[in-house]
């Protein structure tokens, strides 16, 4: 009783220090700027020209709106929805897996898109995209779209490898030595997804049409294959920096990656290339999306516009490996990208690659019959404790 | 002639009263007095803790990860799944592992200093003993990140005086070992008991200190070899301050979520489970109901370490 009494005190005062503010209805006009901004992104995402005073799509953004921008980095998908259900921010570059989570928790706003007078160069393929699209309602702005790429050490592979299996199962390197404790995996739960991309070409039987819609038998087939892939990776990545660290000075010859790290060691003039094997790749495709208590909503409809119109989608295209959302960025000048370079990053593939989507119970299958999210959180965390 | 000055003066104002009410009312000062630390413990400190425990109460809404608010005991249930019971018994074994590691390499150090160091070796020892708290923990934990590593210096070394095939021994060994020293059981363990040996050996030290000389004599007097003094004089006299030292390093060791996170398997502790589940993926009843288990063995471990007289050393 006492304790009720005062989870209910504890509740109340919490919910009078938060602000029971009704959830916003969808901005009617762009007004002057709040002067600030601030964004969840991946590593990379929002430069300032400090990593490389070529790469910088923000000071002029701040400069001509005058809303000064701060960025925290996240890691994974799991890390921006639990950064924006704690609040504070007002935009995130949130991926297919988090992005449906957001709009089911009702931490994101409706985006009004007569508000954004760029969103027709948007390449149509995205313009109203399901993982941020819900019931006709748009609750973000895409912002970059790429795949996981399969990142060798071109001194062991002179070849590039043809299929993932250099990280899913033993076998001997061309360099005659065994792939064991050499490769490594992505330190979260959407990686179940990469397993079952593999299953699906190398064992058809399984019937998976989706790596994202697994049913009980297509599951347990992806976690004993990761239980395999245990045995040979010595520490899994979750950070892009530690990864780029272990492929300098643990012997790590192979492991799927973002364009990022790729491009990252090859600046620093590590012998390294990626690839996108036979199977196909995992990708994502991440989307700007407002919170729904922002306090700066002025200045996240100026950085909607300015991340569709400015340099940002063809530079960043170039600087993470990714690929513009409007297409047009490729081939108009606007920045340092190309056309040979979109097509190096695989704007031409989007067809083949799977975009992250977070795994509900209620799939293509029928009702009920996929195994949800939460199950792949917490079976990765036994798989990758040995379990 | 004067009158007799009078027994009781005249208040001379408010800090005469105050003096008087407070002479009058004891407990009013002493209430005074305490309030605002009470207030910091009260507020702050179990405030937080309460916060937490009834954090664990609550459950998640497993596709929006938003906080259910309704009392439930299913999050601790979830505590007994098979790969959550792992982390808590991986985390209680390395605590174990570490602190014996700890006692078995601090015990020779703080033997040397209280009883033969003297003047200027002293002060070299306290120094030598503290300064690898004086730098970033992080800076440390990268630096032996590097030189565990496949291609660092320790490798390198082993290599140099042809000692590979033992390295490679020890690495081959199931449960401990790994690919490399920095992705290995073992690469963890040695650093931890890098990082927290000093919390071992300052206490341990206290408490040799204080052994007198006179029962080391005595026992000699009587016949005692210098195995037996040891063994039943000096041993007793000194476990407070071991045991005082466990708890540092065991409690250390088990809320710790850093060192596992960039040396070692990826295989999950107690600090880092807690870390990615309320800073990742946003399960924080999960999150507080693993924070409750280190809070509830070392109930028990002080609880222990009280009988044993540990806190007379501190």
């Amino acid at each position: 009783m006492l304790l009720k009494t005062m989870k209910l005190t504890a509740t109340t005062a919490l919910g009078l220090i938060v602000g029971l503010t009704p959830a916003l209805a969808q901005m009617t006009e762009v007004g002057a700027g709040e002067g600030e901004l601030s964004i969840v992104a991946w590593a990379g995402y929002i430069e300032r020209g400090e990593t490389d005073p070529g790469f910088d799509w923000v000071t002029k953004f701040e400069e001509s709106t005058g809303c000064k921008v701060s960025v925290k980095t996240a890691n994974t998908s799991d890390e921006m929805v639990a950064l924006m259900n704690e609040g504070g921010f007002d935009l995130v570059t949130a991926s297919g897996d988090a992005s449906l989570r957001l709009i089911a928790g009702g931490r994101v706003q409706e985006i009004n898109k007569d508000l954004i007078p760029s969103w027709s160069t948007i390449d149509p393929r995205l313009q109203d995209a399901p993982w941020h699209t819900v019931d006709g309602k748009h609750y973000g702005v895409p912002y970059m779209w790429g795949p996981n790429v399969l990142m060798y050490n071109t001194e062991v592979f002179k070849e590039p490898p043809t299929s993932w299996n250099v990280v899913f199962e033993e076998q001997t390197l061309p360099d005659g030595q065994s792939n064991k404790g050499r490769v490594q995996a992505y330190d979260g739960p959407i990686h179940v997804a990469d397993a079952a991309q593999y299953l699906m070409f190398h064992k058809p039987e399984l019937g998976i049409t989706s790596p994202y819609e697994l049913n009980e038998d297509q599951y347990k087939a992806a976690l004993d294959l990761l239980r395999g892939q245990r045995e040979l990776v010595s520490r899994y990545w979750h950070d892009a920096f530690i990864q780029i660290d272990d492929f300098k000075n643990e012997g790590v010859v192979a492991s799927g990656s973002w364009p990022f790290q790729v491009n990252l060691l090859k600046a620093g003039g590590a012998p390294v290339a990626s690839t996108i094997p036979q199977e196909g790749a995992t990708g994502w495709a991440d989307t700007t999306m407002l919170h729904v208590d922002s306090e700066h909503p002025n200045c996240a409809y100026m950085w909607f516009e300015h991340q569709l119109a400015s340099n940002l989608q063809s530079d960043l295209s170039v600087w993470f490996g990714a690929n513009p959302s409007v297409p047009a960025a490729c081939t108009d000048g606007r920045g340092k990208q190309t056309a040979e370079g979109c097509t190096t990053n695989g704007m031409d593939d989007f067809e083949k690659i799977r975009f992250w989507t977070t795994p509900v119970a209620d799939c293509a299958q029928g009702e009920d019959t996929c195994v949800p999210y939460y199950r792949w959180v917490s079976d990765y965390i036994g798989v990758i404790g040995g379990r | 002639m004067t009158s007799p000055t009078p027994a009781i003066l005249p208040e001379r104002g408010l800090a005469d009263r105050l003096t008087a009410l407070f002479w009058r009312h004891p407990r009013l000062l002493l209430a005074v007095l305490l309030t605002p630390p009470l207030l910091w413990l009260g507020v702050v400190y179990l405030g937080s803790l309460f916060a937490l425990l009834l954090q664990s109460f609550y459950s998640i809404d497993e596709f929006s990860g938003v906080v259910k608010e309704e009392f439930t005991l299913k999050t601790y249930a979830e505590l007994f799944r098979a790969q959550n019971l792992d982390i808590i018994i991986r985390t209680l074994v390395m605590s174990a592992a570490v602190t014996i590691g700890c006692a078995l390499i601090a015990f020779p150090i703080a033997y040397y200093a209280a009883r033969f160091a003297r003047g200027k070796w002293k002060a070299v020892f306290y120094l030598g003993v503290m300064l690898p708290l004086w730098s970033s923990y992080l800076v440390k934990v990268y630096a032996w990140k590097l030189i565990l590593a496949k291609e660092g210096i320790i490798t390198w070394a082993a290599e140099g005086v042809g000692l590979s095939m033992i390295l490679n021994a020890i690495l081959a060994i199931p449960g401990i070992g790994g690919n490399s020293l920095s992705t290995s059981p073992l690469g963890t363990f040695i650093v931890f008991v890098y990082v927290w040996l000093p919390y071992m050996i300052l206490p341990m030290q206290a408490a040799l200190e204080r052994v007198p000389t006179s029962m080391l004599e005595a026992s000699a007097d009587l016949g005692a070899s210098r195995a037996q003094t040891f063994r039943t004089v000096i041993l007793p006299l000194a476990m407070p301050g071991v045991i005082a030292g466990s708890i540092f390093t065991f409690s250390l060791t088990m809320g710790d979520y850093i060192i596992p996170q960039i040396v070692g398997t990826s295989a999950r502790f107690i600090g880092l489970a807690v870390y990615q589940l309320q800073g990742t993926a946003g399960n924080i009843p999960l999150a507080a109901a693993f924070a409750v288990v280190p809070i509830v063995i070392m109930l028990i471990y002080l609880t222990i370490a009280k009988r044993k007289g540990a806190f007379d050393a501190l």
